[in-house]
């Protein structure tokens, strides 16, 4: 697969890396399995998209990649899914530390009931980075990648909570690059947001790509055509196919892809 | 990548993943454990007091019966009190059980109907300005401390009753009264939640049905919420049961059995309060007050049984 | 035509009900601040209480009052709190939960009486401390503390759960998720639910009257030393609160102006209770909107 890709993505010289190794991977809710053994590697500086109708376990594997699904009581995985070496599901990684590396954004935004500047220093200040210069550095840094700084330059001080839907969004990314993350999961981070919005997180993913690899699920196929570098889709459990964004929108193998993808179901 | 990168993150990229990402000695150190004990110390205490409580009084009130030899028999069913007689002591409480449990249904029986009828108004007919009203006056009802209904009821109730109705005013009537004050809002409280958890499809359907408000209510909404408007009345019941000090101000405190609702009573608070600190600790005639006391640890038991059972039973 | 009629019936009983329930508490209020307010001065609040002549003021069960309400919110506070996040956070479904909530249920729904003598049991025989404020506090702590817990509970369940998931999904720790970012949007709640759990124990009597008695020394207020016998803020002192007073002389008083001693004592406490809910409310409010940022 990784040797197809550069028939298909032209604008990627070199053969990247795999940043995770999803192998076998299944995650059940109590009795229920919602991921059905899926094996699948995700390259570093990639944008990759999972499409797929509503619970076909898209968003399960995705939290299961920084272990969020261990808030659900009953939930657990088996199979593997290497970091750096290690297997991330196995009971002696330390959580913490591992959700610092593969930060997460959420569906809804998500701001802490604090101030702007607050808001991005809060997880700092929690791993013992306590210099004054040094935050306000990273808050100005974060908040210019995440395309915010402009806007909030003046009113570092003020709620969080008095931004708009977009700029709160944009603000939750900026929250997790400033914890420097290798992997970002986005869980549906435009699904609640006004187009114009919509347009800038957009962009600020597909800007990001240069420094992180980023999972993105997704409900919009528009979406996922157009930011993504490779789409996998899920349908119940398992995963159907997964390729070149390019491949999987125009020329997909498996039947049920293209008829998800041309809007017959889902 | 001109970016700044935190030099402290920056070395941590350096490190070994299995440094960085694996749980170590010192992640057992850090506030997580303190927390979790902090909070599992707050959690033991709760359960110790419960336990020590049962304990406590159960032994307590069980000395009457294993060390002093009162009989179980005569305690519940004697009519005959005088735990001070040197030469024969009785121990019937048969009086102030009887007395506890009248006053309480008594006081059921007035609130019920006004706390329910007050949830179906404040959730019924006028859902906007009844609840805006009544609401705070449910919470100020509440806030009122028992010793002050005691004493408007020993200053207005007694008086009014001994002129207009006869007798020493001291009576059960009295008693339910005041109570069915204090549990009026316990009952209206939950009632109003039972009614106005209920899903909004059960009125529209009867609505559409061309039913009235009153048949609503009667036949669709009171039948649905029923275990729950059960639950609230064993709750303002069981407070009721165990109140003691605005009960003892109005009843009467008599060691006989009331024959009419004007009788003065008594009731198992009212004795304990009035002897406990009259009697010697450890003596006869204060064991069979921890025994009162003891009975009135039980019947809480039996009254959250109850309200177990009932919200097993809620459909909704 | 008859279903109509019995509606409209129906109709007016509710209302009359209504207002049957609004009459109580006017009634009420308008009789006990109506004849209190004809005995509270000045005087009345300062003077100390007497047991036989006419003239006596509530000096010292006022200050008994909060005293014990203070030290009591001081041993419930943490402790409720505490409970209330090991409930909504740590407990896992399962057997241990459900003691301990079965436990918070039987404490909450213990008559107050029975709290007494337990506390008379525990905390003035077992101990050996005789009648005591720290007796009466802790009494009046087991009774407090569901409420605490309750409240604290209910509290952090009300705090979105995105928030806690974006604090964890940063690789901050569940305890510090806590601390930081529950527990203080949680504050506007708990703060409303416990100075109404105060009010509460502010006008609670029957698990005060044998644990911290039913008579006060003579107190000398210009002595700061908790550990004199005479200082106001001694602990191990006995001490009759305002609502204990009013049951004590209306049963066992011997003083000729009862109904104005009382009048007065219960027109104290409703503004009392009326003023921790006003407070409450206001607090409340007020923090919500600065947490929220709403103007």
């Amino acid at each position: 697969m990784v040797t197809e890709m550069k028939d298909y993505t032209p604008n990627i010289e070199v053969q990247k890396e795999n940043i995770l190794n999803v192998n076998n991977l299944e995650i059940f809710y109590g009795e229920k399995r919602a991921v059905n053994g899926i094996s699948m590697d995700i390259e570093e500086n990639t944008i990759t998209a999972l499409i797929g109708p509503s619970g076909c376990g898209k968003s399960t594997f995705l939290r299961s990649i920084n272990r969020m699904n261990d808030l659900i009581p009953g939930a657990f995985a088996k199979g593997e899914i290497i970091y750096e070496g290690l297997n991330i599901l196995s009971n002696n990684i330390n959580v913490g530390a591992l959700r610092k590396e593969i930060g997460m954004v959420f569906q809804k935004p998500n701001p802490f009931p604090k101030s702007i500047y607050e808001n991005i220093t809060h997880a700092l200040k929690f791993s013992g980075l306590k210099k004054k210069s040094q935050l306000n550095e990273i808050v100005e840094e974060s908040l210019t990648k995440a395309a915010l700084w402009d806007e909030v330059k003046d009113r570092l001080h003020e709620s969080a909570l008095s931004l708009s839907g977009g700029q709160q969004q944009r603000l939750c990314i900026a929250r997790t690059i400033a914890m420097k993350p290798t992997v970002m999961l986005l869980d549906e981070p435009s699904s609640a947001l006004d187009p114009i919005s919509n347009a800038k997180v957009e962009e600020l993913i597909v800007e990001l790509k240069n420094d992180y690899s980023i999972v993105i699920v997704t409900h919009n196929m528009q979406q996922a055509s157009r930011i993504s570098d490779k789409t996998a889709f899920f349908l119940n459990g398992d995963l159907v196919e997964f390729d070149q964004t390019e491949k999987i929108f125009t020329n997909p193998s498996v039947k049920k892809t293209e008829e998800y993808i041309s809007g017959r179901f889902g | 990548m001109t970016y700044f990168r935190g030099v402290i993150f920056f070395m941590e990229k350096l490190v070994p993943a299995k440094e960085r990402l694996l749980k170590s000695q010192k992640n057992w150190m850090n506030g997580e454990v303190r927390g979790k004990i902090i909070v599992f110390i707050c959690a033991i205490i709760m359960i110790s007091a419960t336990i020590a409580i049962t304990i406590f009084l159960g032994t307590k009130g069980l000395q009457s019966f294993i060390k002093n030899g009162v009989s179980l028999i005569e305690f519940l069913t004697g009519k005959q009190w005088n735990p001070s007689d040197q030469a024969k002591p009785q121990y019937g409480a048969l009086p102030f059980i009887f007395g506890s449990f009248t006053v309480t249904f008594l006081a059921a029986l007035i609130a019920a109907p006004l706390g329910i009828g007050g949830a179906i108004f404040m959730t019924e007919i006028a859902p906007s300005w009844g609840r805006k009203i009544l609401q705070p006056v449910i919470e100020l009802l509440v806030g009122i401390p028992s010793v002050v209904y005691g004493f408007i009821g020993l200053t207005v109730l007694v008086p009014f009753i001994r002129v207009h109705f006869g007798g020493l005013g001291f009576s059960l009537l009295s008693g339910m009264i005041v109570l069915s004050i204090m549990i009026l809002p316990t009952i209206t409280t939950i009632a109003t939640d039972a009614m106005s958890s209920l899903p909004k499809t059960l009125r529209e359907g009867s609505y559409a049905l061309g039913a009235t408000r009153w048949q609503t209510i009667r036949k669709v909404l009171i039948p649905a919420a029923i275990p729950s408007l059960l639950t609230a009345i064993v709750l303002g019941m069981a407070r009721a049961f165990g109140e003691a000090l605005a009960v003892q101000m109005v009843i009467g405190n008599v060691k006989t059995m009331p024959h009419s609702i004007l009788d003065a009573s008594g009731t198992l608070t009212t004795i304990i309060t009035l002897n406990m600190g009259y009697t010697t600790f450890g003596s006869p005639e204060n064991n069979i007050l921890w025994s009162m006391g003891l009975l009135l640890l039980i019947m809480s038991f039996a009254f959250i049984l109850l309200i177990r059972y009932l919200s097993s039973r809620r459909k909704i | 035509m008859n279903a109509k009629v019995a509606d409209r019936v129906a109709t007016g009983v509710f209302i009359v009900i209504a207002f049957i329930i609004v009459s109580v508490l006017i009634g009420l209020f308008s009789f006990i601040l109506y004849h209190g307010f004809q005995h509270v001065s000045l005087k009345f609040l300062t003077t100390p209480s007497s047991n036989m002549s006419a003239g006596g003021g509530i000096r010292d069960q006022l200050f008994n009052s909060f005293y014990v309400l203070f030290i009591t919110m001081l041993i419930t506070v943490p402790l409720g709190v505490g409970g209330g996040v090991y409930m909504a956070e740590y407990a896992r479904p399962g057997r241990i939960t459900n003691i301990i909530r079965s436990c918070i249920e039987v404490l909450a729904s213990l008559p107050s009486i029975v709290i007494g003598l337990f506390g008379l049991l525990m905390f003035v025989t077992l101990t050996g401390w005789g009648y005591t404020i720290l007796g009466g506090a802790l009494a009046l702590t087991v009774f407090n503390l569901p409420v605490m817990v309750r409240v604290t509970e209910d509290a952090i369940h009300s705090v979105p759960r995105d928030l806690k998931e974006a604090s964890l999904a940063l690789g901050i720790t569940h305890w510090h998720t806590i601390k930081t970012i529950l527990l203080p949007s949680a504050f506007p709640t708990i703060l409303t639910g416990g100075i109404l759990a105060a009010g509460r124990v502010f006008g609670e009597a029957a698990a005060l009257l044998f644990t911290a008695g039913l008579s006060t020394p003579r107190l000398d207020y210009t002595d700061w030393n908790p550990f004199s016998q005479i200082s106001p803020l001694n602990i191990f002192r006995p001490a009759e609160t305002l609502a204990v007073h009013i049951w004590s002389i209306n049963t066992q008083g011997l003083i000729p102006d009862v109904d104005a001693v009382s009048n007065g004592s219960a027109a104290v406490l409703i503004l009392s209770v009326l003023l921790f809910n006003l407070l409450a409310r206001w607090i409340g409010s007020l923090i919500h909107k600065k947490v929220t940022a709403t103007k």
